[in-house]
């Protein structure tokens, strides 16, 4: 019960924060809050575009949170990503005719073997080599956005746009969008999203290797004397990690634009980070934080244009002062040390 | 009793953490000048109590006396102003820095011809405080090294400068935690000597420890703890080991268990030849043509001060892969070669020297035997969870696996009864009877014991050595290494001393006394 209430009573405390920052700008804080709800659900379309922000960030979020109990910190999944639309793209605008349902399969598998790669090396090299993730991963996502540009503008690219994008993809690859949301380009990547989140917590606590992956992440010592192959183990939670963050891949490109559009994410990587720790890891709570991020990016980006004095960046302040207190683990302890005294 | 003001006096201390009564009507006097020595098992309630006389706890209720007057104190700095210091169980040294530099710290002697300079800035004068601390080393008999860094001194000397650390802050009343527990034999008698100097010298110690037979050759007065309360204080003369150890433990326990006749020697399970180890680093200890045999149905206990290539021994043993390449000899385990850097082949893995039957019982159970922060059922999993029942084609049963640590549980004694508690959250001796369970469960046909009994409770000790027998009478060989000699005196069949590297002596039960035993585990007979 209390694993409920608290993040609920946290995202409260951060919004009535954030209202007060509001109030203090001059805005009725009923009226920013009514704005904040309408935006983020208040209509089919909304809901449908929150839900579509929530997507991606369902991907990476997990991408973070499963090598985390390995004991690996990914920070590569903004890398991985990108190579993984890069590779749906590439797919499905090199063999435009292959028909549906083989074509998304396709397409799925090769944009999670494309992420796994990016996260693969990291993880080899880590396991054999001792060089640390986090900064491979780091060095990667330069390399990955690299490599996308020149394939998107040299290999691949799309002669009738002037952006830099690649060809469309053939119309056997086009995920159907979901209708009840009216034009948000919400597609059944959203599905995925979930099975994916199912997935990884079926991993992390009903296989073997998952078993053996979480007691690498949390003695790595006491697994090595236990006979764990403790090098297979994060080798195998990095590649994982980097086919899940490769799967962002299918949303944008089979799901939203057809094709790769260089740029196409605002982050979701690095968002990703702070939803697998919102989450504490549990693939559950990745799909609620992605959805509580989805919502304050809908919410809070309608804030500008609807009110006088909520400006941009004063509904980044309000967003902040969300995502602070739900994260603000110690706050909890120490209310509940309180009180217990 | 004499009516002389004590040194430390308790009155009625209390003490609870949140559901946990840590400490109900704690009434203690301490004699100025003497020695004493607080005993009880893992969570008795002996560290509190301490905690609250050297100041990191305060009592919820009750009075703390100094020579006859009240005082109440914030902090361990208020604490050691009093006159009241502590040696921690795990030394607080500074690795790289020499041995003044950790004395001083905190309290540095500045030099006179730079006052000044505002406080922070002002040059430490270490002249006058290597003059100081050499006055303390020569009139206490405190041998110390005082230019290498800290690190590169045995643990003996380290401990040495925890105790000039608070000499130096003038305390007159010393609290050492478990000072023995890291000490070889002849270190241990080292600090005996030390300790009966300070106590001729005026100073007054407090002792936590729960080695009896060190209660008996040191303390003059001895109080008992159990279940938070105090619950004996005798004077040493007037006790013995086994009413001190009923009193721990509040049922009579035997501290010497009979061996039962060792079954017929069966096939060896453990071979090892001319096994040599070039060390890669200044921690590690090379190991020089190490020979050893153990064979199903036998004990082979390896006794040595520590930091004589026992835990390269094992290292090798368990994951031969990573000495491939700094490593000759041959080492035969259960009928596979596991390790022949001669004959070409690759070592086994790990996974598979466990699978042929083998059962580890780790020299550190917290960093090499449990995760501490996941629950038990987990824990008894660890190593377990490749095997049916606990697994099919890949798939945890969890259900199996919570019945057999359930089952485990109870045959073990194992508290509290729970599944979900951290492994974090068990005392010392029922963490080793987990890892025990755990490793028994997969029907060892070589046991790897490796100080099974270090930290646990007596009652515990006992229970643990009649495992290990059990295990043997099965048919087990068992392979024990241990600094305890007690330990390796009950345990073993066959005894073999460790010394730098080398087997230097063997020998069979009963055929060597403990004398015999120390003197090679010294290198004595080499000399």
């Amino acid at each position: 019960m209390r694993a409920l209430l608290q993040p609920v009573l946290a995202v409260a405390l951060g919004l009535a924060l954030g209202l007060l920052v509001t109030a203090v700008a001059g805005e009725s804080p009923w009226r920013v809050l009514t704005i904040l709800g309408q935006s983020a659900f208040g209509s089919p379309y909304d809901l449908g575009m929150t839900l579509f922000y929530a997507t991606p960030l369902i991907f990476t979020g997990l991408a973070v949170a499963l090598p985390l109990h390995a004991g690996l910190f990914n920070i590569g999944a903004e890398g991985q990503l990108t190579l993984g639309a890069l590779a749906a793209a590439a797919v499905g605008a090199l063999f435009p005719s292959v028909p549906w349902p083989l074509a998304p399969v396709l397409a799925v598998l090769a944009a999670f073997a494309a992420g796994a790669l990016w996260g693969y090396i990291p993880g080899w090299l880590r396991a054999r080599r001792g060089s640390h993730e986090v900064i491979n991963t780091i060095m990667l996502n330069f390399v990955a956005a690299g490599l996308a540009s020149y394939v998107t503008l040299y290999l691949l690219k799309n002669p009738e746009s002037q952006n830099p994008e690649t060809q469309a993809i053939g119309a056997g690859y086009v995920l159907s969008r979901l209708t009840w949301f009216g034009d948000a380009p919400l597609s059944t990547a959203l599905f995925l999203a979930l099975l994916a989140a199912f997935l990884v917590w079926a991993f992390l606590w009903k296989t073997v290797a998952g078993f053996e992956s979480r007691a690498v992440g949390g003695n790595e010592a006491a697994a090595r004397t236990a006979g764990i192959r403790e090098r297979r183990a994060r080798i195998l939670a990095m590649t994982l990690a980097g086919g899940l963050a490769g799967l962002v891949g299918v949303g944008e490109v089979l799901g939203n634009a057809g094709r790769f559009r260089l740029g196409f994410s605002p982050d979701f990587g690095f968002i990703g980070i702070a939803v697998a720790l919102l989450a504490r890891g549990r693939a559950s709570g990745v799909v609620a934080a992605a959805l509580l991020f989805g919502a304050l990016h809908k919410g809070t980006s309608d804030l500008d244009l609807e009110t006088e004095n909520v400006t941009r960046d004063l509904s980044l302040i309000l967003q902040a002062l969300v995502i602070l207190s739900v994260s603000a683990d110690g706050l909890w302890t120490w209310l509940r040390k309180r009180r217990a005294s | 009793m004499t009516s002389e003001t004590p040194a430390l006096e308790l009155r009625g201390l209390r003490k609870r953490f949140g559901q946990i009564q840590a400490n109900e009507d704690i009434h203690l006097r301490v004699r100025e000048g003497s020695i004493h020595a607080i005993i009880g098992e893992n969570g008795a309630g002996k560290s509190t109590a301490m905690k609250m006389v050297y100041g990191l706890y305060r009592p919820d209720e009750g009075r703390i006396l100094l020579r006859g007057v009240q005082r109440e104190w914030d902090s361990p700095s208020d604490a050691i102003a009093a006159g009241i210091g502590m040696v921690h169980q795990h030394f607080m040294l500074a690795g790289p820095y020499d041995a003044i530099e950790n004395i001083v710290a905190g309290a540095e002697p500045e030099a006179p011809a730079w006052r000044f300079l505002p406080r922070a800035f002002r040059p430490v004068d270490r002249a006058g405080a290597r003059a100081r601390l050499e006055a303390l080393s020569r009139q206490y008999g405190l041998q110390v090294d005082f230019a290498s860094p800290v690190e590169e001194l045995a643990v003996g000397v380290q401990q040495r400068i925890e105790i000039l650390k608070l000499l130096y802050r003038e305390a007159s009343i010393l609290i050492l935690d478990e000072p023995t527990a890291v000490l070889t034999p002849q270190e241990t008698t080292e600090l005996f000597a030390n300790l009966r100097r300070l106590r001729a010298e005026g100073k007054t110690i407090l002792i936590i420890t729960h080695k009896l037979k060190e209660v008996m050759a040191l303390a003059d007065q001895v109080t008992v703890f159990r279940a938070g309360r105090i619950v004996g204080d005798v004077a040493r003369e007037r006790t013995n080991v086994e009413e001190l150890a009923s009193m721990m433990v509040g049922r009579r326990v035997n501290l010497q268990i009979q061996a039962p006749p060792a079954p017929p020697r069966g096939e060896p399970v453990l071979e090892v030849r001319g096994l040599c180890l070039t060390p890669a680093s200044s921690g590690e200890r090379p190991l020089r043509e190490l020979g050893l045999e153990v064979h199903a149905g036998e004990i082979v206990g390896i006794a040595g001060v520590e930091g004589n290539g026992q835990s390269e021994l094992l290292q090798v043993l368990l994951h031969p892969r990573d000495y491939r390449a700094r490593s000759q000899g041959e080492i035969r385990c259960l009928g596979r070669t596991i390790l022949n850097p001669g004959g070409g082949e690759r070592p086994l893995s790990t996974a598979r020297i466990k699978a042929l039957g083998v059962g580890v019982i780790p020299e550190d159970r917290h960093r090499q035997g449990l995760l501490l922060e996941r629950p038990v059922a987990e824990n008894f999993l660890l190593g377990l969870q490749g095997r049916a029942p606990f697994s099919r084609h890949g798939f945890l049963s969890g259900r199996s696996a919570r019945e057999a640590a359930t089952r485990a549980l109870e045959e073990y004694d194992i508290r509290p009864r729970s599944l979900d508690v951290a492994a974090a959250g068990l005392s010392g001796g029922n963490q080793q009877k987990l890892v025990i369970a755990r490793e028994f469960e997969g029907k060892p046909r070589l046991l790897i014991a490796a100080q099974p009994t270090r930290g646990v409770d007596v009652g515990a000790i006992e229970f643990i050595h009649r495992r290990i027998f059990r295990a043997r009478d099965e048919g087990a060989g068992v392979l024990l290494v241990s600094s305890e000699l007690d330990e390796i005196l009950v345990l073993s069949d066959r005894i073999l001393v460790i010394y730098e590297g080398r087997i230097v002596a063997r020998f069979a039960r009963g055929e060597a006394s403990e004398q015999e035993l120390g003197m090679h585990m010294g290198g004595g007979a080499r000399a």
